[in-house]
């Protein structure tokens, strides 16, 4: 099927980027005729009256499914451009953080850490608190930062809050690769439990793109939350059990402490990963994936409610 | 949803494109203000006095100001028309198209698209300063709707119709402003949808790549696709569009053939926007400065070779004696012809009163692009001005050059021309000459327009 390309007038330097290793391939497939390109993708009729909900959303979400990488692909390119150690700050910020919650809480905290080494506790907190608060921050800024796009063109906004938290997900993997070096440095094997923690990764990302959706609606028309949001996100790091571990709150405060998702969420972590001497604690999780799914619900709800006048008020 | 309208249609007609039935954009004037105030002033406000907080809230929604950017806008556009549609800023061209585009919502109405449509409301959207130019051909791509695969597809036809492939590999943001433009444009120009929406994207760019978006999207709209197109180029509406569509304060306001709406257009826009100023020192008033042509129509619409009047109107409270009077008429780059009374020496012996001044100027040796009209007058001193040099009317001259003899394959290019031809004379090697003149065609001479 495919044909060398014999000559071209100015040659197209061959990328080192994997997208478009396929298109000095793809160049000896001629343009075919202009009105079959389209044949098959046509969705047909689109009828949008005043005051009624859009029934195609859904299937535009899909339509544009691509978008949400694409939008991830250009902030995560974009992120370390002119920057001196580029793509290591994804393992610099979470190191630093690292040893400095395990310096205060640790050492000079003193916290119990249950016979596990300090660091290994801190960074099990750390990987979905910070996938948390970097999805907030930068979602809860998407809609603003791309208010040209969204003055512009049609797509679900959806997309651009989706790909937000998409990006942070990418530096979480990161940090997860760095937390599997860190245990084989302390020659920590996960317990069992470790085949739950794809759950607790969906539920830290539930929780990230429910938050997202409502600081980004609240944010288009309110830019009050650019200030608030960096408070809830240093605010949080203290009230979530990131710096040490949830048994140190009396027992009587455990069911309120809970209320907050990411408890449930970085206990779950620490279980699948540390495993846990004296069980873990189960309402908390279960409070947890509550909150994640009442988020995420209300999230798109509000999100749904407002998107469609974001053009106006950005 | 369109089984009611279904039966009536013969399986011959398609369906239209694009119908829209009372389409009403209504935006709040202080919802603004709503911003300003932030939420500290809505969280304050309700904490302080809730009852009080809610009644106030109702309230301002009442005294908001409602402003209707669009209102009862009920269109029918056929598969395959090419529709410019025109009007002056604020006419709601763009809150149409953005209403169309799915960017935002109407406020009432309705409208119902059938096929496949892109909306180009501004070239590069989505660009990315940072980005080099091969990673925002994806980028732009994939945010114009296109998919990965349709994308890696076209690419190569896409570099090449953007002329910039030496610097695929370089951040757009280090791109001259002209190959930015070229390469979102290239990105643009490929889409292929079944419809097209296009806002005025033309406006950027020298006039050889203005040349080539026109040319494109003449044959996008030659191969039958359906094109809705805003510009405020009448040029450019007159050689794509077969019809017009005239937007005026939200409203749909005449809609029929390109030609005609066009140059209704333009003597609407002659008429009313004339200029007026007064100075009171002198109890001198310009009432109005207008253009009129050799039938002694008001127009802003001329043909090369017609004779242009600019008739000045004014009410004189004191008597001035001997103004001294001066009109320029300027294009795109600069002054063509003057009337200087400075300088031919001849005066009115004073303006007392109402009345008029006129000034013919002989068939008007002009290529086919706008201008306009500016005035001075100075008292008989010389050294006051009584009204300062400005501009007091606009005109375009339109035309066919093939009419008056012109045989170049460019003619469209007069628009970027040096305006001004007078008669000339080519002498070939051979001893052959060739005489040029924008003289009035014959033929229009004796049926003067029809």
């Amino acid at each position: 099927m495919l044909v060398e390309v014999k000559m071209h007038r100015t040659p197209i330097k061959t990328s080192p980027s994997p997208d478009l290793s396929l298109v000095t391939k793809n160049l000896a497939t001629k343009p075919m005729a202009l009105s079959d390109s389209f044949g098959t993708s046509s969705p047909g009729q689109l009828l949008i009256e005043a005051g009624s909900t859009e029934r195609q959303y859904w299937r535009d979400l899909w339509r544009y499914r691509e978008l949400f990488y694409f939008l991830a692909w250009r902030d995560l390119l974009v992120r370390y451009k002119q920057t001196v150690v580029g793509v290591s700050w994804s393992f610099i910020r979470p190191l630093l953080t690292m040893i400095v919650l395990t310096v205060v809480f640790g050492k000079l905290g003193k916290m119990p850490s249950g016979g596990v080494p300090y660091p290994l506790l801190v960074f099990c907190g750390m990987l979905p608190w910070q996938f948390f608060s970097t999805a907030v921050t930068e979602s809860g800024n998407s809609l603003v930062s791309n208010s040209n796009l969204i003055s512009k063109v049609y797509f679900p906004r959806l997309v651009i809050i989706g790909s937000s938290v998409i990006t942070s997900f990418v530096d979480f993997l990161i940090s997860a690769a760095f937390l599997v070096v860190l245990m084989v440095w302390y020659h920590y094997a996960p317990p069992v439990a470790v085949l739950f923690l794809p759950l607790f990764v969906m539920l830290v990302f539930g929780a990230s793109l429910g938050v997202g959706l409502w600081i980004a609606a609240l944010m288009v028309e309110y830019r009050d939350f650019r200030f608030i949001v960096p408070f809830i996100v240093q605010f949080g790091l203290y009230i979530s059990p990131v710096g040490f571990q949830s048994g140190v709150v009396p027992e009587r405060f455990r069911l309120l402490y809970a209320l907050n998702p990411m408890v449930g969420i970085i206990d779950g972590f620490r279980w699948c990963l540390l495993g846990a001497r004296n069980g873990i604690y189960r309402p908390g999780i279960l409070i947890a994936v509550i909150d994640v799914i009442v988020l995420v619900a209300s999230g798109i709800w509000y999100f749904r409610k407002t998107e469609q006048t974001f053009a106006d008020v950005i | 949803m369109s089984d009611a309208e279904a039966p009536s249609t013969t399986p011959a007609m398609p369906d239209p494109a694009i119908t829209i039935e009372n389409l009403g954009k209504r935006y709040t004037i202080g919802h603004q203000r709503a911003n300003v105030d932030g939420l500290r002033h809505a969280i304050e406000g309700a904490i302080r006095n809730p009852l009080a907080w809610l009644r106030s809230s109702r309230q301002k929604k009442l005294q908001h100001v409602d402003f209707w950017a669009l209102k009862d806008v009920s269109l029918q556009i056929q598969q395959g028309e090419v529709v410019g549609i025109i009007g002056r800023n604020g006419a709601g061209k763009s809150t149409l198209l953005k209403i169309l585009s799915r960017i935002t919502i109407p406020t009432e109405g309705r409208f119902r698209i059938n096929g496949r449509t892109a909306s180009l409301l501004e070239v590069g959207t989505g660009f990315h300063q940072e980005l080099t130019g091969r990673e925002n051909i994806f980028l732009n791509g994939a945010i114009l709707g296109m998919t990965r695969a349709e994308i890696i597809r076209k690419f190569d036809e896409i570099v090449e119709f953007s002329g910039v492939e030496e610097f695929l590999d370089t951040p757009v943001k280090r791109y001259s402003s002209g190959m930015y433009v070229r390469l979102a444009f290239a990105v643009a120009a490929h889409l292929e949808p079944e419809i097209l929406i296009v806002d005025e994207v033309l406006a950027v760019g020298d006039a050889a790549f203005q040349k080539k978006c026109l040319g494109k999207m003449g044959s996008f709209a030659q191969s039958g696709r359906t094109v809705l197109f805003v510009s405020h180029n009448m040029e450019a509406i007159r050689t794509l569009c077969q019809r017009c569509v005239w937007m005026k304060d939200g409203r749909l306001h005449k809609d029929g053939k390109a030609d005609e709406i066009v140059e209704a257009y333009f003597n609407s826009i002659s008429s009313e926007q004339s200029f007026s100023c007064s100075n009171p020192d002198y109890g001198l008033t310009i009432q109005k400065v207008v253009l009129r042509n050799d039938r002694g129509e008001e127009s802003g619409q001329f043909r090369p070779g017609e004779d242009l009047i600019v008739e000045i109107s004014y009410d004189a409270h004191k008597c001035i004696e001997k103004p001294i009077i001066a009109l320029g008429v300027l294009g795109v780059n600069g002054s063509c012809f003057t009337s200087n009374m400075l300088l031919d020496g001849h005066r009115p012996d004073f303006l007392n009163g109402v009345g008029k001044i006129t000034c013919t100027f002989r068939s008007i040796p002009l290529l086919p692009q706008n201008y306009t009209v500016k005035m001075i007058i100075r008292s008989a001193n010389v050294k006051d001005l009584i009204v300062n040099y400005q501009e007091v009317a606009g005109f375009s001259v339109v035309g066919d050059l093939a009419e008056y003899g012109y045989k170049g394959e460019f003619l469209t290019f007069a628009r970027h021309s040096t305006p001004v031809v007078v008669p000339y004379e080519w002498r070939f090697p051979d001893g052959t000459t060739a005489a040029v003149a924008l003289n009035r065609p014959t033929a229009l001479v004796a049926d003067p327009r029809t």
